[in-house]
């Protein structure tokens, strides 16, 4: 489903990214690793739009990603979510979800005032489970909370590719817990790829992983295999690698 | 819903029915000139307050409207070449005026023309994300480069003078107060209908997609709306508000002129926003009526006076009530709600 191949990105004269081979197909779960620098961030921003490639193809369901406009992108079916989450403070939570989901329709037909709530952000409501503040403004959630909206606006896409760049960043541990919940129901019927240092999130829910390294996938394969591989072992100073970004 | 529309209905009847009865017409013909300003002033609220496009260069849409209903105007007269034409020694009329002396002409171009150019405007700036100051400097540029070309164009426009003299409209005698009372009520109906069409445009999905553009452009892509096209849509109305009441300033001054549209008097609209409050219509609206009376009234005292005020009162704007009048009212309302 998506394919990129040997994809590079140059940052004054820094390679970002070096060379880089990733086949999701449709349906997986994918986990991307790797120490900071590694390019993990770098790769979402090129399949998204936001980094164009110096060369290389990224292919989406048949479309040449490389060179189309980031909301063109998203029209296609690819969403995704942010380091720091972006929420619209002065809309109240309902308002970012139904933005989120009205964008296939033309702009003209948005001159009209909202009126109630559509089935794709009522679902999108009860699955983050931030229904009680539906009508309060987003500037007032809470550093989790605002996760799971961004998690929300994105499923309000209904995107067919969703790409989470460290979605349990910076959450308390029950937060992370409800975020994994949240994490296995989208899998269940989207293709998803993660960016996450959290060892033990990975570990939990996990199946397949990608270790990139200095701009270059080190290694490919399940979490047994990616964790008893001596290279990665080697990538992360030497150590485990639970250790090492266990945290 | 009745209690929702009580203020705008209050202020709709105090507009048509007292202010034609109470006010001489001196001081209605005056009113009537900031009304035009309001127009102009909501499109910047539109703009700048909701859409985070700080357009310095209003007044160039405001001329366009302008001139296309002075060369109007100047047509409809008779009697040959326009007045200033003559003393140019310009010998035929230039084919450029020529349609305009179809009235629905020269209307239509008063808005869709400042519309056009805004169109084309945005479409190359936002396109290349151009925002913030340089947006600002941008529009404020095209100030005064239309300014230069009103004055170079001397046989076209009337160069630095601009056009006056305007005698009659549709028949009617500009002068009588009859007229002027007329060309009021249009001015404070069009002001009406606009203020409750745009209401209705911020309070639509399209409002929460502009508020969401302004605060966070890069967020929107990725949401799958092109933030252009809804800046330049945005921009594109606020500019065609500015023309229509440039267009509806002619009649009712009497006079168009570079002075009246380049950057000090565009500068001048969006201090009063400023002070208004940019973020609630009302505010763009009151803002400008206020600033448009305080003008008159300090002018009439002290002659310079006046803009070392209007430069006071926008630092002080700016420093202790960002939100301007109408976040002072609104605070103070829902202080006295709890």
């Amino acid at each position: 489903m998506l394919e990129l191949r040997d994809v590079r990105v140059v940052f004054d004269g820094f390679h970002a990214l070096d060379g880089v081979d990733l086949t999701v197909p449709e349906g997986e779960l994918r986990f991307l690793i790797g120490p900071n620098g590694a390019g993990k961030t770098t790769l979402i921003d090129v399949i998204t739009g936001l980094t164009r490639p110096a060369a290389g193809t990224v292919t989406f369901d048949g479309h040449d990603l490389v060179g189309r406009k980031e909301h063109r992108i998203v029209r296609l079916g690819v969403g995704r979510t942010f380091q720091t989450s972006v929420v619209f403070e002065e809309l109240s939570v309902v308002e970012n979800l139904d933005l989120a989901a009205c964008f296939r329709r033309p702009l003209w037909s948005l001159a009209r005032r909202r009126k109630g709530v559509s089935q794709a952000v009522e679902e999108a409501l009860t699955r983050t489970g931030l229904e009680e503040l539906a009508d309060r403004s987003a500037g007032v959630l809470s550093h989790g909370q605002r996760q799971w909206l961004e998690l929300g606006m994105l499923l309000a896409q209904r995107p067919r590719l969703l790409l989470l760049d460290e979605p349990v960043a910076g959450m308390s541990r029950e937060e992370r817990e409800r975020t994994g919940e949240l994490l296995t129901q989208i899998a269940a019927d989207h293709t998803v790829i993660v960016v996450e240092h959290d060892m033990e999130f990975l570990r939990r829910h996990a199946s397949k992983v990608t270790v990139l390294h200095e701009g270059k996938v080190l290694v490919e394969g399940s979490v047994e295999q990616v964790s008893a591989d001596p290279r990665v072992q080697e990538v992360y100073l030497g150590r485990k690698p639970s250790d090492a970004v266990g945290k | 819903m009745i209690r929702k529309h009580l203020p705008f209905a209050t202020i709709a009847v105090l507009a048509l029915v007292a202010a034609p009865l109470l006010l001489e017409p001196f001081r209605l013909s005056l009113l009537a000139k900031y009304l035009c300003y309001a127009i102009v002033a909501l499109g910047i609220g539109l703009a700048w307050g909701q859409g985070g496009m700080l357009t310095l260069g209003q007044g160039v849409f405001f001329g366009l409207g302008g001139y296309s209903m002075a060369m109007y105007l100047k047509l409809a007269e008779g009697g040959g070449l326009p007045d200033f034409m003559v003393w140019s020694g310009v010998e035929e009329l230039p084919a450029l005026w020529t349609p305009f002396a179809n009235p629905v002409f020269a209307l239509g171009m008063a808005v869709l023309g400042p519309v056009a150019i805004a169109v084309v405007l945005g479409t190359l700036v936002f396109r290349q994300r151009v925002r913030g100051a340089y947006f600002a400097i941008l529009t404020q540029a095209l100030a005064a480069a239309m300014v230069i070309l009103l004055v170079g164009q001397q046989g076209l426009t009337g160069g630095t003078n601009g056009m006056t003299n305007f005698f009659d409209l549709f028949g009617a005698d500009l002068a009588a107060d009859s007229t002027q009372r007329g060309l009021y009520l249009v001015v404070a109906g069009v002001l009406g209908v606009l203020y409750l069409a745009t209401r209705q445009l911020v309070n639509s999905r399209f409002g929460r997609l502009l508020v969401a553009v302004r605060d966070g452009e890069d967020r929107v892509r990725f949401l799958g709306y092109n933030p252009a096209t809804v800046k330049t849509v945005t921009f594109a109305a606020s500019a065609g508000m500015a023309g229509l009441a440039g267009a509806l300033f002619v009649p009712v001054v009497g006079i168009i002129s570079p002075a009246l549209l380049g950057v000090v008097p565009s500068l001048e609209l969006v201090v009063a926003v400023a002070v208004g409050g940019r973020h609630a219509l009302a505010g763009a609206v009151l803002g400008a009526v206020l600033m448009g009376y305080a003008k008159t009234a300090f002018s009439e005292q002290f002659a310079d006076g006046w803009l070392y005020l209007q430069g006071a009162l926008f630092i002080l704007v700016m420093t202790l009530a960002p939100k301007g009048i109408a976040g002072i009212l609104g605070r103070w309302r829902s202080a006295r709600a709890t």
